[in-house]
């Protein structure tokens, strides 16, 4: 049993509350997930710049001097620090060059993501620590999903929380369990694909960037992980501009959506939504099994 | 009338004093509001009492219940009136999935649509939907009635026992061992008098199909195993 809370919001009024609307429904869901929990927030982007974070098991060492040490590499980096996290700010085009700096630079330190908008943070702990860990209900952003895991298939540790991000500005959480995972990722190996755990969840993260990759739009995807990964999964996945949802064939993880003129919403119960601005008037239903949902913020407007 | 704040009122003390009223005729009645996706609302009632829970559950609203008459006004996650045995539940908006499962008696109304597995493994319970229903309804249903105003999903009935089903709208399959019946006038008596008991106007018997068992899985036949 995981839980999963999503919103993408169309009402641009309601962008400085994201992560306060997202940190309630979060918290909401701990009795589904209370080993760890995770949030992947969509901010607004800064023109020529793109935003890495990183995480590290010893924040004070491996994040002092760290943008010192990228300038005498001519990289010039603004570097904000939340807790066992930090967000890099950097030149859009000098993203790889960065990534193999850190690599080199600070070995334990571990890329959350990257992209010119998302931000991830995650950890083991109660959903309630995690997010007061990172303030993510000052975090104001276009679209967000967050993730408290009760893990089945891999070790409970940061790297294993949700979600999952395997391209630039993608990511993935997952309820559920995948029994194909295995294969899929030797697959992917074989196609290039580098993997940082065991998990399941990695593995569907990565088959939708490699799909992406090849010039699927994310609807596309989706319905190729219909066909492709077999065992229980709701996912919600984010994108820089969208946000979707997809049930296997059995559907038997739960999900709830809501939507009004102001937002969508998913939740793996209908608690998760309660809080939310106007829910009593939103049109609520349980998102069909084997069928894609998605949003665009680029498609809509 | 108790009316339960479940903003302020544990749900323990509801289901503590659902559980607490004596036997014998009594006209008592309760009122729940704020239940905000609350899981076990009103289980193990055992007693003819009512009470309407103003808003929408979380999973098994209802469960277990024995006389009680529990009306939703709101949605309500999965497994509502899981295992009933006898009384009355109604949910005003949707139902999640495995709505009534294994519902041994009383009666099941969903006004909106449910969702995979209404009725799996019913014993005796009746189920009437407006809407439609998901995949694998009624698998394996061994007694009772199952009613859809609207369509049903894929595997209708699959592995199905004694359980009769009467489907308004389309069936998108059938499940293994569940075929298409006669209507015969017994049937369609029966069906009017679900209809009647569940609140619906302006539909007639006449307009529905029943589905039911061929009774080739009852028990294994190696003759059958293509079937499974």
């Amino acid at each position: 049993m995981c839980g999963i809370v999503g919103l993408f919001l169309k009402d641009r009024s309601l962008e400085p509350q994201l992560g306060a609307l997202l940190s309630d429904m979060l918290v909401t869901m701990t009795d589904r997930g209370p080993d760890s929990a995770g949030i992947a927030i969509y901010g607004a982007p800064s023109r020529g710049k793109a935003k890495i974070t990183i995480q590290s098991a010893t924040p004070g060492a491996d994040f002092a001097r760290l943008e010192g040490a990228l300038a005498e590499l001519d990289l010039r980096v603004g570097l904000t620090v939340k807790s066992t996290h930090a967000v890099l700010e950097v030149e859009a085009d000098k993203v790889d060059e960065t990534r193999a700096a850190l690599a080199r630079l600070r070995p334990g330190v571990r890329i959350m993501g990257s992209g010119d908008s998302i931000e991830i943070y995650k950890e083991t702990g109660l959903p309630k620590d995690v997010v007061a860990r990172f303030d993510v209900r000052s975090m104001a952003g276009t679209h967000g999903i967050g993730h408290t895991r009760m893990a089945t298939e891999s070790a409970v540790t940061t790297l294993g929380a949700h979600p999952f991000s395997t391209g630039a500005d993608q990511c993935l959480v997952h309820n559920g369990s995948l029994s194909n995972h295995n294969n899929l990722r030797r697959e992917l190996v074989r196609e290039g694909m580098t993997f940082e755990t065991q998990n399941d969840t990695e593995v569907a993260a990565a088959y939708l960037s490699a799909k992406l990759a090849k010039g699927e739009d994310l609807g596309q995807a989706l319905t190729s992980a219909l066909d492709d990964l077999d065992g229980f999964f709701t996912f919600v996945v984010g994108t820089k501009s969208g946000f979707g949802v997809v049930r296997d064939p059995i559907a038997c993880k739960p999900a709830v959506m809501a939507e009004t003129d102001r937002y969508v919403a998913f939740g793996s119960e209908y608690r998760a939504l309660v809080s939310l601005p106007g829910i009593e008037d939103a049109r609520v239903w349980e998102p069909e099994p084997a069928t894609v949902y998605f949003w665009d913020h680029e498609k809509a407007a | 009338m108790p009316v339960i704040d479940l903003a302020v009122t544990p749900l323990r003390d509801l289901n503590s004093a659902l559980h607490a009223i004596p036997p014998g005729p009594n006209d008592i009645a309760f009122e729940v509001v704020n239940p905000r996706g609350s899981h076990a609302v009103a289980v193990g009632i055992d007693a003819p009492v009512a009470v309407d829970v103003k808003g929408s559950v979380g999973y098994y609203c209802a469960g277990m219940n024995d006389g009680g008459s529990v009306t939703v006004h709101g949605s309500a996650g999965p497994g509502v009136a899981e295992n009933m045995m006898s009384g009355k539940v109604v949910i005003e908006g949707d139902a999640s999935q495995y709505a009534g499962a294994t519902g041994r008696g009383g009666l099941l109304v969903i006004k909106g649509n449910a969702a995979s597995r209404c009725g799996i493994s019913m014993k005796g319970i009746d189920i009437v939907v407006h809407g439609n229903i998901g995949h694998m309804s009624a698998f394996m249903g061994q007694s009772g009635h199952l009613v859809v105003l609207g369509d049903a999903g894929d595997a209708l009935g699959d592995s199905l026992y004694e359980a009769k089903l009467f489907v308004r709208g389309t069936v998108k399959s059938l499940g293994s061992d569940c075929i298409e019946k006669e209507m015969r006038p017994e049937h369609l008596s029966k069906l009017a008098e679900l209809l009647e008991k569940a609140g619906v106007k302006g539909v007639r018997p006449e307009e529905f199909k029943r589905y039911g068992s061929a009774r080739k899985l009852y028990n294994f036949n190696i003759d059958n195993a293509d079937a499974y």
